[in-house]
């Protein structure tokens, strides 16, 4: 597979998963009484689009095109609309994602709402209010009462009592499951299948399309294992696989490609600095492919109705799956209508449609309804992952300790967070495209976690080489404020001064910090090397966090809380494995996510609330300081600096 | 096919169907009972917890026939009424969900606990939900709203 990795915006892009045969033979449309409101969106985006519906009860409903996936947009929208309503936040419903109603938000992705949709949404709100009470004036954030306040989620009541219906949960009426047939190692052609080997279930053959559909998902799944049982493949062979996967994104790193989004930020003659620098240090850093993993798998429910189609599925991407689907069933998107539940998580990994196009697929044939839910194997296997990520960096210090070269190359995984926050004489930052053997794409912060861990991992060694506190050598270098306050916040909660080069057996701290999407960061840790595993336990993490304006403090805490955890597992197991094109550890039981047991038993954040710069999407940035804190922390402790991720054990003392 | 009866949420229930189908989808499919999710199919997860005769299982490797005759509880039958049970209440209040997937199968597990373990340690919590997976990584609240769900009880609390 050859992906292309967007420079800037990474998203994932490949030709559509499905085209279908048309096939004329197997064929055979909210809100009540009120006011819609409809206006010129952003001067970027002239098309008028409706966005506030008000209903003669005096409820409010806010239409986005924006998801809701556990990362609070449902609730911060609600907030912003009530701020400058002026209504409580009861009287506030947020319709999300129906592309038959709602406008084109965009992509769920890239922590764009808050920057984007929150001030589309207050705008529309305050032209409401304007319209409704003439005198009515515009809120700033010093007269906030609902923005600024810890709110839960607005639909929570129905998710502690099961009410909540995901995309896997929807049912309709005669409803069938679907299952689909799949290779049995990527790019593996289908030679043969016998389909009558199914017995009397709903099935479908088109093109490499094999699927079944049966009134149970027990016997969908039944029938299609009689039908696997007869396929013949033609499986390609590959010498790729997880072990020698590092020096094969080396090999096939495209250096010739640097070039429009791809262009290496550059200063001076790093090269010729390197050649004359007397305190160089050279280091190359991996990390492994991982996936999303999210509760829920990709699911997908599809119905057609005289030609039209509806699909209830966890996409962040829903007029894109719209599009998808008018193209592979090649009818007018107008016909197709998405709808996207709030959905058990993505965290980056559901901007695509594949279980929409299969479910509707088998739907078509079945001329009934048909449920299509992933299993965990085929999420971990089929959908795409973070891209696997080989780091060089050379540096060299001058005689004032200053950063005198700064040689840093990205190699596969992107070029978010690759420009460096600190100062340095001359430097050369690129991002060399390669050839990956997984289907890869976004996910949460993206190359920024590998990036930020090879490039704090490495500034603090030149801190060691300059002899300098890892502390005060970054507050030297940084040539960012707003990073530089973080850093000091954090460390004077954690109590860094104090506790700095104090030894403790078997314990380190570390920090580090850094940027991406215009929001910063920084973590001090405390980690413990467990004697079995000789891997590092995460004791202590105080991380300081700013944002620009808080909208929603709890929820922006969650997103923090649950950035660390993550950026955790990143660090002490995950990883695919992959042999001949086949994923070897598709199970949780084989691919270990962090647990409760996982977690810090002490996680102080501290949130920097800057009412006066516009607020920033925070569902990201949190997850990249936790990997490198914690390697400078098992280098303290032990003098072993990990360079992988995830680590690699600490080798027992000589 | 075979007739399978037991009892769901309090009342009486009886399925023809395959022997060997799980639990979880015989809940979900058959009964429509969806708050009961499904995660990994292999006992990793427990998203698929119900309470059956009162102690939490996890239903997606557990063949229909093995629930026969057996009570069963799913979350949508914890608060019957329009008031929370005071578990699902701490999950509230503690903020203790994210994209919400994980929370029934939490909260069921935490009843179960609370039962027997009126006042757990926080050791005793991460033992007992560790099983449990949230991949949204909100553990620490979770614990939060365990502890608090253990204060309400012995400060009496809505009396549930
Ligand atoms: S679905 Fe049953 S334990 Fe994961
Ligand atoms: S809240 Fe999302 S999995 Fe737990």
């Amino acid at each position: 597979m050859n992906d292309v990795l967007d420079f800037e915006r990474y998203e994932l892009r490949e030709e559509l998963a499905y085209r279908f045969t048309p096939d004329r033979r197997e064929f055979l449309q909210t809100l009540g009484a009120g006011l819609l409101f409809v206006f010129a969106a952003d001067a970027q985006n002239a098309a008028p689009e409706t966005r506030i519906h008000v209903g003669e009860n005096g409820h409010y409903t806010v239409l986005t095109g924006k998801i809701e996936e556990g990362q609070g947009a449902r609730t911060e929208i609600a907030m912003a609309a009530a701020e400058e309503l002026g209504a409580p936040l009861s009287r506030v419903t947020v319709l999300m994602a129906d592309t038959s109603q709602v406008p084109n938000d965009g992509i769920t992705a890239g922590s764009g709402t808050t920057p984007r949709t929150i001030p589309a949404v207050r705008r529309a709100a305050a032209a409401v209010r304007k319209e409704l009470d003439k005198s009515a004036q515009s809120v700033t954030p010093a007269d906030w009462k609902v923005l600024g306040t810890p709110q839960v989620r607005t639909n929570s009541r129905d998710i502690v009592t099961g009410a909540h219906q995901c995309p896997s949960d929807v049912q309709r009426e005669g409803m069938l499951y679907g299952v689909v047939l799949r290779a049995p190692a990527f790019g593996a052609k289908l030679l043969s299948v016998d389909e009558k080997a199914a017995g009397d279930v709903i099935v479908v053959r088109d093109g490499d399309f094999v699927g079944c559909a049966a009134p149970t998902s027990f016997s969908a799944r039944q029938a299609l294992h009689k039908i696997a049982a007869t396929a013949k493949w033609d499986v390609p062979t590959t010498a790729v696989n997880s072990t020698n996967l590092f020096d094969h994104l080396k090999a096939k790193a495209q250096s010739g490609a640097a070039s429009g989004r791809n262009r290496p930020i550059e200063q001076g003659d790093v090269d010729a600095a390197l050649q004359q620098a007397q305190r160089k240090l050279e280091a190359t850093y991996t990390a492994a492919y991982i996936q999303h993993a999210p509760m829920e798998p990709r699911a997908a429910v599809a119905e057609w109705r005289d030609g039209s189609l509806t699909v209830w599925t966890g996409t962040s991407n829903p007029f894109s799956v719209r599009d998808q689907l008018a193209q592979a069933f090649q009818i007018p998107a107008a016909k197709v209508k998405v709808l996207v539940p709030d959905f058990g998580g993505g965290f980056g990994g559901k901007h695509t449609g594949e279980a929409a196009l299969e479910a509707a697929r088998l739907a078509r044939a079945a001329q009934k309804p048909v449920s299509l839910r992933w299993t965990r194997a085929e999420e971990f296997t089929w959908a795409y992952c973070r891209p696997a990520a080989v780091i060089e960096v050379r540096a060299a210090l001058d005689g004032n300790n200053a950063i005198g070269a700064w040689d840093f190359t990205n190699i596969n995984s992107g070029g978010s967070a690759i420009d460096s926050p600190y100062k340095s004489v001359a430097h050369r930052i690129r991002f060399l495209p390669s050839d990956s053997p997984l289907r890869q794409g976004s996910y949460r912060a993206l190359a920024s976690t590998a990036n930020n861990f090879a490039r704090e991992s490495h500034i603090d060694e030149l801190a060691l080489a300059a002899n300098m506190d890892p502390l005060a050598f970054r507050l030297q270098h940084l040539d960012n404020d707003r990073i530089r306050e973080v850093l000091q916040a954090a460390a004077q909660k954690f109590g860094w001064k104090d506790r700095v080069g104090k030894k403790t057996s078997n314990r380190g701290i570390g920090l580090a910090c850094g940027i991406e999407k215009n929001s910063v960061v920084a973590a001090c840790v405390e980690v413990e090397i467990d004697p079995r595993t000789r891997l590092p336990r995460l004791l202590e993490i105080c991380e300081a966090y700013e944002c620009g304006a808080i909208l929603n403090p709890l929820n922006l805490r969650q997103q923090v809380e649950g950035s660390i955890v993550m950026g955790l597992g990143a660090v002490l197991g995950e990883g695919l494995q992959f042999e001949r094109g086949r994923i070897t550890n598709a199970r949780f039981s084989a691919y270990k996510v962090p647990r409760f047991h996982d977690t810090p038993s002490k996680m102080d954040i501290v949130l920097v609330d800057k009412k006066d710069v516009a607020p920033i999407g925070a569902g990201e940035t949190p997850i990249i300081a936790v990997a490198p804190a914690m390697a400078n922390a098992v280098f303290a402790a032990t003098g072993y600096r990990p360079r992988s991720l995830p680590f690699a054990p600490v080798p027992a003392r000589a | 096919m075979a007739e399978f009866r037991f009892t769901v949420n309090g009342k009486p229930r009886m399925v023809n169907t395959a022997p060997e189908r799980p639990l979880l989808e015989v809940l979900r499919e058959d009964l429509h009972l969806t708050g009961t999710k499904y995660g990994c199919g292999e006992g990793q997860c427990r998203a698929c917890t119900v309470l059956l005769d009162g102690k939490p299982a996890i239903t997606c490797m557990l063949p229909v026939k093995n629930a026969a005759g057996r009570k069963i509880t799913t979350i949508e039958a914890l608060a019957p009424g329009p008031v929370l049970h005071r578990v699902q209440q701490a999950f509230l209040e503690e903020g203790a969900l994210q994209c919400g997937y994980c929370t029934g199968g939490m909260i069921l597990r935490t009843v179960a606990l609370l039962e027997a373990t009126p006042r757990p340690t926080e050791a005793q919590i991460i033992q007992t939900l560790d099983g449990s997976l949230c991949r949204c990584c909100g553990y620490s609240r979770i614990v939060a709203a365990v502890r608090r769900a253990a204060n309400d009880a012995v400060s009496g609390g809505d009396g549930r």
